[in-house]
């Protein structure tokens, strides 16, 4: 493992200050992915800034309704807080079916975010990877390949997005809160993902030195009926082949709104926009269902080990959406 | 600077700077604002109720300070990537992945390993019940799992045996003992002694 220097920041302030100054420094929340990478020689940093004890854990109702997590919040305690389970159950089940308990005490909200993708060949620290050393290519592309995304992916890198919650929170129109060398600002989270396109290796919109304060959920009474499930090759313990986040309202056996996002498909958290815009007004049924999941994955981009994912995951969104009926928020006559 | 960049910072930035000048004047004296490295320096570790001082660089693991510093090898490195839950010891009474945790992050925080679960000669209950149940056979996840199967009780998860083997499942066990692991934690729920902890 590289050397390392470690300073231990008392104030947000301090923090950003310090890594935006140092380019080959880093945040260190809960560290489970970071000091794992700096292990494999894949993190190249020679300084760690320690931002645990800044007051940025507190999980707060906002006044006109919707939730502000502090981004220090650990996965178990927002996946256990009262509000989440009851105005969000979907970012609860999502957090729950992450990683284990251990991890999960540790793991930050806003390090989840901005977690690295689990490719191997990323992870190995030698084979050609564009998004660990741009312009040397991606081995993913021939190679072992049944976890890589089909959605939004590029011929320079198809590795999938690994977070869970994330799945969640681009359902629910989450906005990310920052503090940077240049001010505080807002990201959607949508815009907080970035496609690999021909960059790969940059992910998000983040300045170095900029620091995610908090994630803001908005008021939405369509979450409240939420649900997550999550496929995988073990029951436990393990990262999504595909997961589906569904959410529906219903009125008059017609579908008022619906929000609908994909984990292990994609090379980021996929809100399945042209699936929600052809069930809005839909009847609910699973021929709307079927119709909608072949809609979305019409888009797949597929490799040699990596094509079922393509019939998965729309057996996974009708499945979602059949399931999600039982919690739906129903209105009118049923 | 755009005016919503100036809003912004008048709603959010302002509040917490004060939130952070509240909490320097608070912050816990064990826990000082520290640069060190890559060199070694003095880092303050409690394990298990006892303070060392230990020369250690910022880069060794919670893990490795614990077998290579302290002598302390019941904590065991199976895979050192966050992977096995050999690792796992509690800190602030969490449970976590020591190869995971820097050792100079535990600063100032309570750390026990699965030297600090008996009584003196006393096994804890879940020792005993591992004994009694024979839940390990080569024995090398034991204590991992002896600290997740404690900790489990008291996060108080363990109703059904798939809530069980769920809140387990971030420690493996190769020899595949899981029947008898959670006959064991049953064992011990059932009796209600679940909560003990020997130490803090």
């Amino acid at each position: 493992m590289r050397p390392l220097s470690y300073r231990r920041a008392a104030e947000i302030g301090e923090a950003v200050a310090t890594v935006s100054t140092e380019p080959t420094s880093a945040f260190l929340a809960g560290g489970t992915t970071e000091v794992d990478l700096v292990r494999l020689g894949v993190a190249r940093h020679d300084l760690l800034v320690d931002i645990n004890d800044l007051p940025l854990a507190d999980i707060e109702n906002l006044p006109g309704g919707g939730l502000r997590i502090g981004a220090l919040a650990r996965m178990n305690d927002v996946a256990r807080a009262a509000q989440v389970v009851e105005m969000y159950p979907g970012i609860a089940q999502a957090l729950l079916l992450g990683a284990s308990e251990q991890l999960r005490n540790m793991a930050t909200m806003g390090g989840n975010l901005c977690q690295r993708v689990r490719c191997a060949y990323f992870r190995d620290n030698v084979s050609p990877c564009n998004k660990r050393e741009p312009g040397t290519g991606c081995s993913a592309l021939d190679g072992q390949n049944r976890g890589h995304a089909i959605l939004g992916t590029s011929e320079h890198c198809i590795a999938t997005h690994p977070s869970d919650v994330a799945v969640a929170l681009v359902a629910f129109d989450a906005v990310v809160h920052t503090i940077g060398p240049s001010g505080a600002r807002i990201i959607p989270i949508e815009n907080f993902y970035l496609l690999p396109g021909r960059t790969p290796h940059i992910e998000h919109p983040l300045e170095h030195g900029e620091l995610i304060v908090a994630i803001e959920v908005p008021p939405l009474p369509v979450a409240r009926g939420s649900l997550y499930l999550k496929f995988r090759d073990r029951q436990s313990y393990e990262f999504a082949l595909v997961s589906v986040l569904s959410a529906l309202l219903v009125q008059d056996g017609r579908i008022t709104e619906v929000r609908l996002a994909l984990g292990g498909v994609g090379t980021t958290p996929w809100r399945a926009r042209r699936a929600e815009a052809q069930l809005v007004g839909a009847p609910a049924t699973a021929g709307s269902f079927a119709a909608a999941a072949a809609a979305e994955l019409d888009a797949a981009v597929l490799h040699e080990h990596n094509a079922f994912k393509q019939e998965l995951a729309q057996r996974a969104i009708v499945r979602g959406l059949d399931q999600a009926m039982v919690s739906a928020v129903h209105g009118g006559a049923r | 600077m755009p005016a919503w960049a100036v809003q912004l910072i008048a709603h959010h930035v302002r509040p917490k700077i004060m939130h952070n000048d509240q909490f320097v004047a608070t912050a816990p004296p064990d826990r000082p604002p520290l640069t060190s490295g890559p060199s070694s320096l003095p880092v303050a570790l409690t394990v298990n109720g006892s303070t060392h001082v230990v020369d250690l660089e910022p880069r060794v693991s919670l893990l490795d300070a614990l077998r290579e510093h302290l002598d302390l090898t019941g904590s065991k490195k199976g895979c050192d990537q966050g992977t096995c839950g050999a690792c796992t010891v509690w800190v602030d009474g969490r449970r976590v992945l020591a190869c995971l945790s820097l050792a100079v992050t535990c600063e100032g925080r309570s750390v026990t390993t699965i030297e600090g679960l008996a009584a003196g000669e006393e096994l804890h209950p879940m020792q005993r019940a591992f004994i009694e149940c024979d839940a390990f056979q080569c024995g090398y996840c034991t204590a991992g799992q002896i600290m997740s199967a404690v900790a489990l009780l008291e996060e108080g998860n363990a109703t059904t045996d798939a809530e069980i083997a769920e809140s387990m499942s971030g420690n493996i066990c190769r020899c595949a003992a899981y029947p008898n692991i959670r006959a064991a934690i049953r064992e011990v729920r059932d009796a209600g002694e679940g909560g003990h902890r020997a130490t803090a």
